[in-house]
């Protein structure tokens, strides 16, 4: 806002171009100098050479594509679940401490073990891979939609019905709008956690997609490729969560 | 026009027992009248008013508007919170033209009352603004237009101007006198004027206000202690107001009973061991 926080958000970003090239650097040269060993760490020049050999033969795209795809459709549809039980749960309180310990007790399951018997129902295709984003997703948007209606503020809530809101209205212009808050913050982590699924998806049981790419690269002890594979999906990752960051921007707008 | 008939409310604490906040509260408020409730700070005046607003249900008694006994929320009402109560998301426009827009009016409508009204407390040029952009008499100013725009006979109010510096808060209850006196003028009847029931813990700007100073005993189980009316031409000019004789002689008359309250309040507090 100020000129001094212009500068100051200039240097930072000086500082981690900096921090990043360092760190490359020194790899590099360990590897070089024989310090470590390319077996196992590779060197950021081969990485680099084999993301643009992907790009340049086209290879890269149809795996992310595959990856990226599965992450979206988990996205949309874990927040679609997650969001609508939170709101149901959060305007029907009976419902919401029936279902209490059986959606801490689901939560507490630990992905990774769900894989293998989402892999058996839905096969090696998209849907095993959207199936597991999605038990990832729905909790997190679940709890902050919950929140987020459950925090509305009373005075606004009490204003609105008293200018002669229905509850339709209420929800409309006081609880979606103050619960988008808690839903937005948690867009990032539910993206991120979306790939995830995806990615581990692909890892565990695929035939294209990036997860696939990086374990088959494992397969062969390529740790280029791996690294590789990282490097573009974690480049991804910070792509899209710019443009959510953009997106939240927009809509709290009001919020100064 | 609004009257309350031996209302009592009893509240549950967190540790089962019965707190009786209200007790038997009587109180008849005649159209077109302003009338003030004053109390020591946790008396009851706000629940006394969500009572009359219909968000609270009395524990015993009965609250009649025009006559009908008062079932949900009051329809006939307006209310003005002591905290911020526009919606943070929406323009000052949006927010003003909110209950035209809840009630099923057209857009286009329901703006242009919206900014005739934004107009009429000096903020046409901030029909644009969102809530966080506004000082708080804007704010206050805004909300006002909201509750008045939508031309309900009762007016009801929470401290509204409490969280104002003393400046800002003797221009609001200017401005808030000159809406509702404007109404009167109209037509020269005092029946015109809306009916105000205005909740304040200070003394100065109750009397400076209403037309009755109703004054309401420390809780629990507060009840009414006194009403007292205020004999002050209309209108008033609240500038010069405070230092008349007849504005004292009624400060003093009333504090007399407040002051007690207040002292009792204190003591309940553990102000004093």
């Amino acid at each position: 806002m100020t000129i001094d926080d212009g500068r100051s958000r200039s240097k930072v970003l000086a500082a981690q171009a900096l921090l990043g090239a360092a760190v490359l650097v020194l790899w590099q040269a360990l590897v070089s100098l024989h310090v470590l060993d390319p077996f196992f760490v590779s060197r950021p020049s081969d990485i680099a050479a084999r993301i643009v050999r992907w790009i340049v033969t086209g290879s890269l795209w149809g795996h992310l594509a595959v990856t990226l795809e599965g992450s979206l459709i988990g996205l949309l549809a874990g927040a679609a679940l997650g969001i609508g039980l939170g709101f149901a749960l959060a305007r029907a309180p009976f419902l919401a401490r029936v279902f209490d310990p059986y959606i801490k007790m689901l939560n507490a399951v630990p992905r990774v073990v769900l894989a293998p018997l989402f892999l058996l129902w839905f096969g090696l295709g998209i849907w095993s891979k959207v199936a597991l984003a999605v038990t990832l997703v729905f909790f997190v948007m679940f709890f902050n939609t919950y929140q987020g209606v459950r925090d509305a503020d009373r005075v606004l809530i009490d204003n609105v019905r008293m200018l002669g809101a229905t509850e339709r209205q209420l929800i409309r212009h006081v609880l979606v709008p103050s619960a988008l808050t808690w839903i937005f913050s948690s867009l990032q982590t539910s993206l991120g956690f979306a790939m995830v699924g995806a990615v581990v998806g692909e890892y565990l049981g695929a035939t294209r997609g990036l997860g696939y790419v990086i374990s088959q690269a494992e397969g062969t002890f390529d740790t280029t490729g791996v690294f590789a594979g990282m490097t573009v999906l974690a480049a991804v990752v910070v792509i899209v969560s710019a443009a959510v960051t953009r997106l939240e921007r927009w809509l709290l707008r009001w919020k100064l | 026009m609004l009257e309350l008939d031996r209302v009592s409310r009893d509240f549950t604490t967190p540790d089962g027992r019965t707190y009786r906040a209200l007790d038997g509260i009587s109180l008849a408020v005649e159209a077109g009248a302003f009338v003030a409730i004053v109390g020591p700070s946790g008396c009851g005046k706000s629940t006394l008013l969500n009572i009359a607003a219909g968000l609270l249900s009395p524990t015993s008694g009965a609250v009649r508007v025009q006559g009908t006994p008062l079932a949900g929320i009051n329809r006939h009402a307006t209310y003005m919170f002591q905290q911020d109560a526009l919606l943070p998301w929406k323009t000052a426009r949006d927010n003003v033209a909110l209950g035209l827009t809840l009630a099923g009016a057209a857009r286009a409508d329901a703006h242009a009352r919206a900014d005739d009204w934004l107009a009429r407390v000096g903020l046409a040029a901030f029909a644009a603004h969102y809530p966080s952009q506004l000082s708080g008499g804007m704010r206050k100013r805004a909300i006002m237009a909201q509750n008045w725009m939508l031309d309900r006979p009762i007016v009801l109010m929470d401290e509204p101007f409490s969280a104002l510096d003393v400046h800002t808060r003797q221009q609001m209850e200017s401005e808030l006198l000159a809406l509702w006196e404007g109404d009167g003028q109209r037509s020269d009847a005092r029946d015109q004027r809306k009916t105000v029931l205005f909740v304040t813990h200070d003394l100065e700007e109750a009397i400076a206000l209403a037309d009755d100073v109703v004054v309401l005993s420390a809780g629990p189980s507060a009840h009414i202690v006194g009403r007292h009316a205020v004999a002050l031409g209309r209108p008033r000019d609240l500038l010069e107001l405070r230092t008349q004789p007849a504005f004292v002689e009624l400060y003093r008359a009333i504090w007399a009973v407040l002051r007690d309250e207040v002292m009792k309040s204190q003591r309940a507090a553990g102000g004093v061991r």
